[in-house]
């Protein structure tokens, strides 16, 4: 069951829930070594794209091509290519940081469980609180270890929803120190974020969302903000 | 493959639950409850209501079980962990069998204090043919669950999931309510009815044989949004 690829590219996807369009024809590409970027105000179909991007949610029109594979076609063996690092960040919380890591690590079929575990805990810097239960962490371990537990199987597409609400600068200047990390070794990242300064620092590529509809897909760092200013901005005066 | 997911996906609920005692003690709370509730209007004198104690038994476990699937569904919804689990490359038949047998663990332990309850409360022989009172149970407990869990991870995203799994769920299990509760009552009488007892047993065997297929076939597509 293995399966790889180089480039995620969205094709004409549209999705709606009953009535409501929720993501008309939206079309964009992104390759291994780059990091994209969602823009847009709340409601514009930023976190519908990550979840059609993770296979978890059928688009209703227009396809994603993992490579040169749709998911229909790719089956589930590219959901072991797929990581995702939802706002909820996907952790029991009745559960330690080792249990929590163990589990997901089993049910991926990783080899070298305990091996693995112990490095994302050291990773996480939560090596000395491995045996504490994650509902006495702080939002900031919680996240750092919700984006290891997303890395255990080495996805080949992490895909990432608001990654750095809630968190200190510290905390988020480690994380982007992270990710950076991963786009160096040919990660394919996609990033929903509504944090310019962090926007600059970290895409290569910003795709633009408003109501639905792709309103700029940019792959130039410096121009973030001015897309930014264009389209969302605006919107919130 | 598909057993050791099953077993992952089972050990994990089992171990939340034992580290929280949350969805356990709530539904012991409430099936005790629900018998005592029962005693009260149907036991005059000290002696009850005739051939009661079996459709109370079955109509705690229903009630108690909608709490336990709806609670156990919650947990997973809080986190949106069932989506974690859904984009994990294992079978996703294998997670449903996972979280049915979790359910299935934790209602048995339910029933092991409800049925001796009932038993005091009701004057029911419940050690006359104790193997063939386990069978029902059991068989019931895996047909209840099987349609319940399958209904639970359905309705985990919608927003009227706790009204809407009760009105789902019990017609669809009443036959396995009907033959539970026939079941035994045949083992209740004076003379227990075994052969009886079995009739009902085979037909509840039967029951979850279907509810398990279906689920099992059908559990993919539905959790695919």
């Amino acid at each position: 069951m293995t399966f790889d690829f180089g480039e995620v590219s969205v094709r004409e996807v549209s999705r709606n829930y009953g009535r409501r369009r929720a993501l008309t024809r939206v079309s964009l590409a992104c390759r291994a070594g780059e990091v994209l970027g969602l823009l847009g105000p709340n409601g514009a179909g930023k976190s519908t794209l990550l979840s059609i991007l993770s296979t978890l949610l059928a688009p209703s029109a227009g396809d994603v091509r993992y490579g040169t594979k749709t998911a229909a076609e790719a089956g589930p063996a590219l959901r072991a290519c797929l990581g995702l690092l939802s706002h909820d960040l996907h952790l029991y919380p009745e559960l330690t940081a080792a249990e929590n890591l163990r589990f997901f690590a089993q049910l991926y079929g990783v080899s070298d469980v305990d091996g693995r575990v112990a490095a994302a805990l050291d990773r996480a810097g939560l090596l000395s609180r491995r045996d504490d239960v994650v509902s006495g962490f702080s939002r900031g371990m919680r996240q750092r270890l919700a984006l290891e537990r997303a890395l255990l199987h080495e996805p080949r597409l992490l895909l990432l929803d608001e990654p750095f609400t809630g968190l200190d600068d510290a905390s988020v200047a480690a994380l982007v120190a992270r990710l950076r990390e991963l786009r160096g070794a040919g990660r394919i990242l996609v990033v929903v974020t509504h944090d310019l300064d962090v926007a600059e620092r970290l895409l290569d590529k910003v795709a633009v969302l408003k109501d639905g509809r792709l309103v700029a897909f940019d792959d130039a760092r410096g121009r973030i903000r001015e897309h930014y200013r264009a389209h969302v901005a605006e919107q919130r005066a | 493959m598909f057993l050791r997911v099953a077993w992952l996906v089972m050990r994990k609920d089992l171990t939340v639950e034992v580290r929280s005692r949350e969805v356990i003690y709530t539904t012991i709370f409430f099936a005790v409850a629900c018998v005592l509730v029962f005693a009260f209007a149907l036991v005059r004198e000290g002696r009850p209501l005739e051939d009661a104690a079996a459709g109370i038994m079955w109509i705690s476990v229903a009630f108690a079980g909608t709490l336990a699937l709806g609670r156990t569904f919650e947990r997973e919804r809080h986190s949106e962990t069932l989506r974690a689990l859904m984009l994990a490359p294992a079978s996703r038949p294998a997670i449903y069998v996972g979280k049915l047998l979790g359910i299935v663990l934790l209602l048995l332990v339910v029933e092991a204090v409800l049925v001796p309850l009932i038993g005091l409360l009701f004057h029911a022989p419940i050690a006359s043919r104790p193997l063939e009172l386990a069978g029902l149970l059991v068989l019931g407990t895996i047909g209840f669950s099987a349609v319940g869990t399958l209904f639970a991870a359905m309705l985990v995203r919608a927003r009227s999931r706790d009204v809407m799994l009760p009105v789902l769920l019990y017609p669809i299990t009443i036959p396995v309510i009907i033959a539970g509760v026939r079941g035994t009552a045949a083992l209740f009488e004076v003379e227990p009815a075994v052969d009886l007892a079995q009739m009902w047993m085979a037909l509840l065997a039967f029951f979850d044989i279907v509810f398990v297929t279906l689920s099992l076939w059908t559990f993919e597509p539905l959790m695919t949004e």
